[in-house]
């Protein structure tokens, strides 16, 4: 993991390449939400000035697209799919049971930092619903009693 | 170029890769070359097959050997015995749904799920190495361009799209070369030319399939627009979710830069056309064509009014033309094949294929891509096997949030754009969800709705509040609260919302919530008035029950988080239902189905 500093240095690079590009904001905010997990203000602040627009500006788009966090994330975010093809057929319980095991609402994090719970748009992936992502990883044709050993996986 | 006996062609589609295809493709590979194979037998990682309910998929040709749900351990057993000996592995070939019967004698076009396709948008997919251009250009690649280029006008161009009758097959069916004439026809300096791969509707992934497993067709596709109404920039703007596709379609827009297809002087005219690639981040709304333009520009994803219509004035102030990337995928063949080819296909207003995402309950879940006019019958009891687990089908819902449900007595119809809309459903982009009689339509409604609350960027009232308004009603109604007269305000309101909303989201939300009205009447007055869920899937009105088939085993009464069952060992147990949380533990643990909901 690059240190703070590091992580600055990394994101007034992706300023500089994009600077003076049409539409820069959408793809440094990417960048940056990719550097640091989310975007804080001070984050918002150095993209606004570094590609010279408002504040307000680069606020209203964080806050407009799903994909940027104005809050740190857990270790491991995990997306359950409410796509139809998977609320069809029992989404919904993979996300209670998840719910249930991590003690933590929709859209939390745990308390320990391990975790986010995440409802996701459809991944795509409909011929293996129900789905849930794990990070990178994708977990298919999902029961909710598969859930607490795939969540041991990442408690080790 | 070398030249192999036998090819293993490995599915590294989404759903495939998501159950380890790339872990397959690194195991054959060892295991050729163990049996100092790898110069006789080539292992190729393609787009996907379709038939995602059999993946991860393994096809070996020249027999074309479907062998599905393959496992890495099975590796070493296809190796030696089909690749080293010859025997085809019978246990792991795939075995048809419907009719249980093996394919080890069939090839790949055999297979019921295959029988009625035909494949126009999707013929290279799972095909063709997408990694690899020299695999396009030999099934037919960048020749449509080279002809549009050297051998026709602009106007040709556009003449050929508009007699192919070829609509869009993002949504709203408009027609393809109507769009580009209209952008031909704008007198600007610059021009853009824009694929729409802002895949959003839940269920539908045809369009991410396309750009990972054919990416060259879309940059050819955007490349023969580009000339056809005089742009020389194109935009794909594709959703972040979507990694392996961004990651191919930027290959595929590299190697065609390397060969000239892309860039300055195109094939020796003076046609230049550049591809840039602009990443979504997670806003439904922005699939709706000015919202799209807004997000390119870098701003928040809200739609303006039309007029101005892209046409005249879209991204950067400047004509744009925005295409759906299945429409794109046509545009190639209808150049190469020409305009009566494609008539030929499909019926009179809707010509062609179409690709549907199919899921939900149905047994093959997967891509097909069908001619229109097909019935939707064909679709789910052919090609699709029909309903897993000896299950009624109830409905099929298409267009995803912006569509409806077809009862099972409509299931005779042709899949058209126009006879969809007749019925309340639409084309939409193309996602079918099949619904059984598990499946309460009531619920179905409140799921679309949430979606669309969700996703309403807040620009105009109708839709950020009353969408809001109608959610709040069916919530009610499938929490067993709801009130005589609902139906009617949600009529009321559905009526008013289609009416005066800025953008196709606000004015399409509305109909899955009519199309449930108008055929399923029943269940929304069953939840209203005798506060019964008539699929037994809404919590707040079903009731767990112990039947005499109980043995006392007594394992749902250790089970029960709240103590809600009572019973002595050996006899038959009982549920307090002022008790029971309805949390359906007991029924999941109990051996002998003697637990029922009512």
């Amino acid at each position: 993991m690059p240190d703070n500093k590091e992580k600055y240095a990394q994101l007034q690079e992706s300023i500089a390449k994009h600077k003076g590009e049409r539409g820069a904001v959408m793809p440094v905010l990417q960048e940056a939400q990719g550097i640091f997990g989310y975007v804080p203000e001070d984050v918002q602040q150095m993209i606004a000035d570094g590609l010279g627009v408002t504040l307000a500006e680069v606020y209203g788009v964080a806050t407009f697209y799903a994909q940027f966090s104005l809050e740190p994330k857990g270790k491991n975010v995990i997306g359950v799919c409410l796509g139809t093809a998977c609320y069809v057929k029992g989404s919904q319980k993979i996300m209670d049971k998840l719910s249930e095991e991590l003690q933590i609402e929709v859209g939390r994090t745990t308390k320990d930092g391990l975790f986010t719970l995440n409802a996701t748009r459809c991944l795509g992936a409909c011929g293996l619903a129900p789905v849930m992502m794990i990070n990178d990883e994708v977990y298919g044709r999902l029961t909710p009693d598969q859930v607490p050993a795939i969540l041991d996986k990442y408690r080790a | 170029m070398d030249l192999y006996r036998a090819h293993v062609l490995v599915c590294g589609g989404t759903g495939c890769s998501s159950s380890g295809s790339a872990q397959l493709i690194e195991r054959f590979e060892e295991q050729l070359k163990e049996k100092g194979l790898e110069k006789e037998v080539k292992v190729i990682r393609t787009g996907c097959f379709g038939l995602c309910e059999a993946g991860p998929v393994v096809i070996v040709y020249p027999e074309g050997t479907f062998y599905s749900r393959v496992k890495v351990e099975d590796v070493d057993e296809i190796v030696s015995e089909h690749l080293l000996k010859g025997r085809k592995v019978q246990h792991l070939v795939y075995v048809d749904h419907k009719t249980h019967e093996s394919s080890i004698q069939k090839s790949l076009k055999e297979i019921g799920f295959y029988k009625q396709q035909q494949r126009v948008a999707l013929r290279n997919c799972g095909v063709i190495d997408p990694e690899n251009i020299d695999e396009y250009i030999a099934f037919d690649g960048y020749r449509a361009l080279a002809k549009a280029l050297t051998e026709m006008t602009p106007e040709q161009v556009i003449k050929e799209i508009l007699d192919s009758g070829l609509r869009g097959r993002g949504g709203a069916g408009f027609p393809t070369g109507k769009k580009w004439q209209f952008a031909a026809a704008s007198k600007a300096e610059h021009k853009y030319f824009v694929c729409n791969a802002d895949e959003g509707d839940p269920g539908a992934f045809m369009d991410r399939s396309l750009l990972e497993g054919d990416p060259h067709a879309i940059v050819e596709a955007m490349a023969i627009g580009g000339y056809a109404i005089g742009a020389d920039e194109g935009w794909v703007y594709v959703r972040a979710e979507y990694p392996i596709a961004v990651q191919r379609l930027q290959r595929a827009i590299d190697q065609a830069h390397e060969y000239g297809l892309l860039g300055k002087n195109i094939f020796g005219t003076d046609f230049n056309f550049d591809i840039h690639i602009r990443l979504g981040a997670g806003a439904f709304v922005c699939g709706e064509e000015t919202a799209l333009m807004a997000s390119i520009e870098g701003m928040r994803g809200e739609p303006r009014p039309k007029p101005p219509f892209p046409a005249v004035k879209g991204l950067f102030e400047s004509p744009t033309n925005i295409n759906n990337v299945e429409t794109l995928g046509n545009v190639a063949q209808i150049i190469l094949k020409g305009a009566d080819w494609f008539r030929s296909i499909g019926t009179e207003r809707s010509t062609g294929t179409k690709v549907f995402a199919l899921g939900g309950k149905i047994n093959n879940t997967g891509l097909v891509e069908i001619p229109m006019g097909t019935p939707l019958r064909t679709i789910i009891e052919d090609i699709g096997g029909g309903i897993p687990n000896g299950k009624k089908f109830k409905a099929v819902q298409t267009g995803g949030p912006s569509g409806g449900c077809i009862p099972a007595s409509l299931l005779d119809i042709p899949v058209e754009y126009d006879t969809l809309t007749s019925v309340g459903a639409m084309m939409g982009s193309g996602g079918m969800i099949v619904l059984d009689e598990d499946n309460c339509m009531v619920d179905i409604a409140r799921f679309f709705l949430d979606f669309t609350v969700d996703e309403s960027c807040g620009k105009c009232t109708p839709c950020r509040i009353g969408t809001r308004r109608m959610l709040e009603i069916l919530e009610r109604i499938v929490n067993g609260k709801g009130e005589e007269g609902d139906i009617e305000k949600l009529e009321n309101l559905a009526e008013n919302i289609k009416a005066t909303a800025l953008c196709g989201l606000g004015q399409t939300a509305p109909n899955p919530v009519l199309s449930t009205i108008k055929f399923f009447r029943d269940e929304y007055e069953a939840h209203i008035k005798e506060k019964r869920c008539p699929a037994h899937h809404c919590q707040a009105l079903l009731n767990y029950v112990i039947t005499d088939k109980c043995k006392g085993c007594t394992a749902c009464a250790r089970a029960c988080p709240v103590g809600a069952i009572t019973g002595t060992v050996k006899e038959q147990h009982k549920i307090d239902i002022q008790k029971c949380i309805k949390c359906g533990t007991c029924m999941t643990k109990c051996k002998f189905g003697a637990i029922i909901k009512d």
